[in-house]
């Protein structure tokens, strides 16, 4: 097993930003949360009404065009999400005010795909199918798309774009990567970039995640996986994780940003402290690129690696016999095989402790922000620390037994009485097996 | 103290390599590949020719009971996966990929990770056209209605197989390398561009020091040998444009300002990497020790989407190259060898060739620089690794290879250090230091 080191430098959160389905304004968004109010809606981005499932948790009322006259007019709608996200990040962190040397800010994220230009591109591929011959003509596909796709479009789809249109807007040079690790990327964007800190390759890091896979071919691939609730007739209700009748998640888009600084630059700076990323562990499950290892065993480790980098015993309890994990933020998406392996390595972990530790899931209200849905829901474990108060699973009417914890159901829990929360866990995992775990705790000096 | 990583296993995966061995060869005598693209028809492109990979077979290179989930795999999946097990079985490794029977594996799973760098990969065309060609509209358009399936009778997205978007998650490459080889630890999927290798071995050299692994898979794999990957560098204007009856070299000369461009090349690069004492206790073959590192962000990379003003200077890319040095514990004068990416599109590679020069001061015409791209075609995500293993052969074997692209009068007596960096693309720069 890895030596538990002291980590060489102590990282902190210092500023945090987003942009979700439920608003863009954290504490307006936090108050929907602990309403148990529901994102999801009918699609509106495009005519899915057709489709099995055809709504998601879209992001409403954000204005896209206000990049429209900068240097990010060509940018996607995600990177303009991670752009809003990380001007309300980096001015909460007040680093318009108390700068740190560029090129020591760094930028680590779990940025996803853009999405095609749809009209050209399925035009050109509609007309390149030979229905006589029965087959794809690659020339005439060439042709058409030549002539009516344009690069800026097409370039904005890789997913590095995200960091490039970040580190122009702040003049940023440090270290600059992306992970796509699907539905775990912006957890474990926010783990490594911790790393990057403690190891003194940067002293700042804008870290998190955005994505929007509300498009066709995105609904497309996991309306054909069944991944996705197919409750047409009551869309709100659909994303209900840990109910014995959730039948799916419910897709949503967004991204979340937080500024994760070495302590000594912090205080340095005087920047406002909001909490501490004690620890990160990162596993991968090896074992079905379809399916979750039964046991839940690679969420476990991830979750036991992040424990005891924090220093903190998942058997031990404080003196009035409460667990030292206070609030998990489960990866919990409403399919029937996720949640019940969460819970399993949840419990696995904490043994006797596990069903004495909330575990409740916000993608009940926001959806799955697949690859940004680490990074938003870490930001809701900043907020929980803040506030001593745990949001609830909403929709959850019937808990499974096969889950059998203690799920926060539809209403939020004020944990002020007992002391407020001290340490949190954050799980995402990903499709094929990537799981990743982040432990923040209330910082103390 | 700090834990040190050795390069014990090379999977450079090219057109003009099948494993280890080939690649060797191939390198050391400067062998090109580019030629006629044969997976499609490319002729509505200015570019027809790339690099190509053209063995061994991705159903050779699995576990048999695995056969089956080949289907599920892009061409990148696949390129990522022939070359783990050419780096495994290079690196004498025994896990359940290799062996049939599941005994006396050298590896322990929770303590291996896999990291690989990967880039957007396009889906297939071709099967995509089938299916929306069920769902068009009177005047060639893309009707939702009929492409959703609600309606009794309609086929529409039906017509792409359940798992079409398991092919295209970039994660896959992982995904399916940690599953056959039974990799348990910190696993990851960076996109980087030209980057994407260097940022991954890099990071995985990273896990292994802070002791969260003893081995990991690390490096890349990418095709946009496809129509749309064509599509993508044809829009963005980098490609060399050369027909069938075009001679490559005359197209792609990296440094030369009569260059066209680049073409592109499909290629999985893995090495595998372990801690020095992991590797001495198994008795492995150690090729080169990952001697330092570095990360950097350009704000200028030469992309049309911004009123730029050319530059001829990468800052990133030279800062990258100096504070590799700096964490190598090293002097430009220790480097005796540079590998560079050197796409072959004139204001790209007078970037470049400025920031290694200023960052190697005097030393950079004392060295001879390899160049890559302009024998197998840009490998993208894959290069780094590519790269790293030739760098890592060239010190094991004290050999410099044929014909270097930049050849100093007096070339080293010894090669002690190599150097890889890489700008890229979005402007992700990427350095590391491998010394003997």
């Amino acid at each position: 097993m890895p030596t538990n080191d002291p980590p060489s430098r102590r990282v902190v959160i210092t500023g945090a930003g987003w942009v979700t389905p439920l608003g863009r304004d954290i504490n307006e968004v936090w108050s929907k949360l602990l309403n148990a109010q529901s994102a999801v809606a009918p699609i509106s981005r495009f005519d899915a009404s057709t489709y099995a499932t055809n709504f998601a948790a879209e992001v409403k009322d954000f204005d896209e065009a206000q990049f429209d006259s900068t240097d990010h007019k060509s940018a996607g709608r995600s990177t303009r999400f991670a752009l809003a996200a990380t001007d309300d990040a980096w001015k909460n962190a007040k680093l318009d005010t108390n700068p740190i040397d560029p090129s020591r800010i760094g930028i680590y994220t779990g940025a996803g795909e853009g999405s095609p230009d749809y009209d050209p591109y399925l035009r050109a591929t509609i007309g390149a199918w030979d229905h006589d011959a029965r087959s794809f003509n690659s020339a005439t596909w060439g042709a058409q798309a030549l002539a009516t796709m344009s690069a800026a479009p097409e370039i904005e789809q890789e997913p590095q774009l995200t960091n490039l249109h970040i580190a122009r807007r702040f003049r940023v040079t440090g270290p600059s990567l992306n992970c796509m690790t699907a539905c775990a990327a912006s957890t474990q964007a926010i783990g490594e970039a911790a790393e990057i800190i403690r190891r003194g390759d940067a002293d700042a890091m804008i870290a998190g995640g955005a994505h929007s896979m509300i498009h066709i071919l995105g609904i497309t691939g996991f309306v054909r996986l069944t991944a996705m609730s197919t409750r047409r007739d009551d869309p709100a209700t659909a994303s209900r994780p840990f109910d014995v009748s959730r039948e799916g998640f419910v897709m949503g888009e967004g991204a979340g940003i937080v500024i994760l600084e070495s302590l000594e630059s912090a205080q340095k700076r005087g920047a406002p402290i909001l909490a501490e990323l004690a620890g990160f562990g990162s596993t991968a499950d090896a074992y079905r690129i379809t399916d979750i290892h039964p046991d839940g065993k690679g969420g476990a480790g991830a979750m036991a690696r992040a424990l005891q980098q924090a220093g903190i015993s998942p058997d031990d309890t404080d003196d009035q016999g409460r667990p030292l994990v206070h609030w998990i933020n489960a990866h919990g998406t409403g399919t029937q095989e996720n949640d019940k392996t969460e819970s399993a390595g949840v419990k696995s972990v904490f043994k006797a402790n596990a069903t004495k530790i909330p575990f409740s899931s916000v993608k009940s209200m926001l959806g799955h922000l697949i690859q940004a849905a680490g990074a938003v829901e870490l930001i809701t474990c900043l907020k929980a620390i803040e506030t001593g108060i745990i949001p609830p699973t909403a929709n959850l009417k019937d808990p499974d037994p096969a889950c059998g914890l203690d799920h926060v159901p539809t209403t939020p829990r004020d944990t002020n009485p007992q002391g407020g929360i001290k340490v949190t866990l954050s799980n995402s995992f990903g499709f094929g097996g990537q799981n990743d775990c982040v432990c923040l705790t209330r910082f103390e000096p | 103290m700090k834990r040190s990583v050795v390069i014990t296993g090379l999977g450079p995966i090219c057109s003009i390599a099948s494993d280890a061995p080939s690649f060797q060869i191939a390198v050391s005598s400067a062998q090109r590949s580019i030629t006629p693209i044969e997976s499609f028809d490319p002729s509505a492109f200015r570019a027809q020719l790339a690099g190509q990979v053209t063995e061994p077979n991705i159903r050779d290179m699995v576990p048999k009971p695995y056969r089956k989930a080949t289907k599920v795999m892009a061409r990148d999946t696949e390129l990522a996966v022939i070359a783990a097990k050419a780096a495994a079985d290079d690196a004498g490794l025994k896990t359940r990929g290799s062996e049939d029977d599941d005994s006396g594996f050298t590896i322990d799973p929770a303590r291996s990770g896999c990291n690989i760098g990967a880039g957007l990969i396009a889906c297939d065309t071709a099967e995509l056209s089938r299916a929306v060609a069920t769902a068009a509209n009177d005047d060639g358009s893309f009707s939702d209605s009929k492409w959703g399936t609600i309606e009794p009778g309609s086929a529409g997205m039906n017509n792409l197989p359940p798992l079409w978007l398991l092919k295209y998650l970039p994660n896959m490459l992982a995904c399916h390398v940690t599953i056959i080889h039974g990799l348990e630890g910190p696993s990851n999927t960076i996109m980087g561009a030209e980057a994407g290798a260097l940022l991954s071995i890099g990071e995985s050299m990273r896990i292994i020091e802070r002791d969260d692994a003893d081995l990991c898979f690390a490096g890349g794999a990418e095709s946009r040998v496809n129509p749309h990957g064509l599509l993508r560098w044809e829009l963005s204007d980098k490609l060399a444009t050369a027909t069938t009856a075009d001679d490559p070299a005359d197209s792609c000369k990296p440094y030369d300002p009569s260059s066209q461009g680049c073409f592109l090349g499909e290629a999985g690069g893995m090495l595998v990497i372990e801690e020095a004492t992991h590797a001495q206790n198994r008795n492995a073959r150690v090729y080169a020790t990952l001697a330092g590192f570095a990360a950097t962000q350009s704000l200028t990379p030469a992309l049309p989407i911004f009123d730029d003003e050319p530059t001829d200077s990468d800052e990133g890319l030279e800062r990258a190259i100096t504070n590799a040095l700096k964490d190598a514990n090293l002097t430009p004068g220790d480097i005796d060898i540079v590998y560079p990416l050197a796409v072959g599109i004139p204001e790209l590679d007078a970037r470049e060739a400025g920031a290694i020069e200023s960052a190697l001061g005097p030393r950079a015409d004392q060295i001879p620089w390899i160049t890559l791209t302009d024998k197998v075609g840009n490998t993208l995500a894959a290069h780094g690794a590519i790269a790293a293993a030739a760098a890592a052969l060239a010190l094991s074997s004290q050999t410099i290879p044929d014909s270097p692209t930049r050849s100093p009068s007096n070339p080293p007596n010894e090669l002690r250090n190599a150097l890889v960096c890489t700008p890229s693309l979005a402007g992700q720069c990427a350095a590391l230091v491998l010394s003997r």
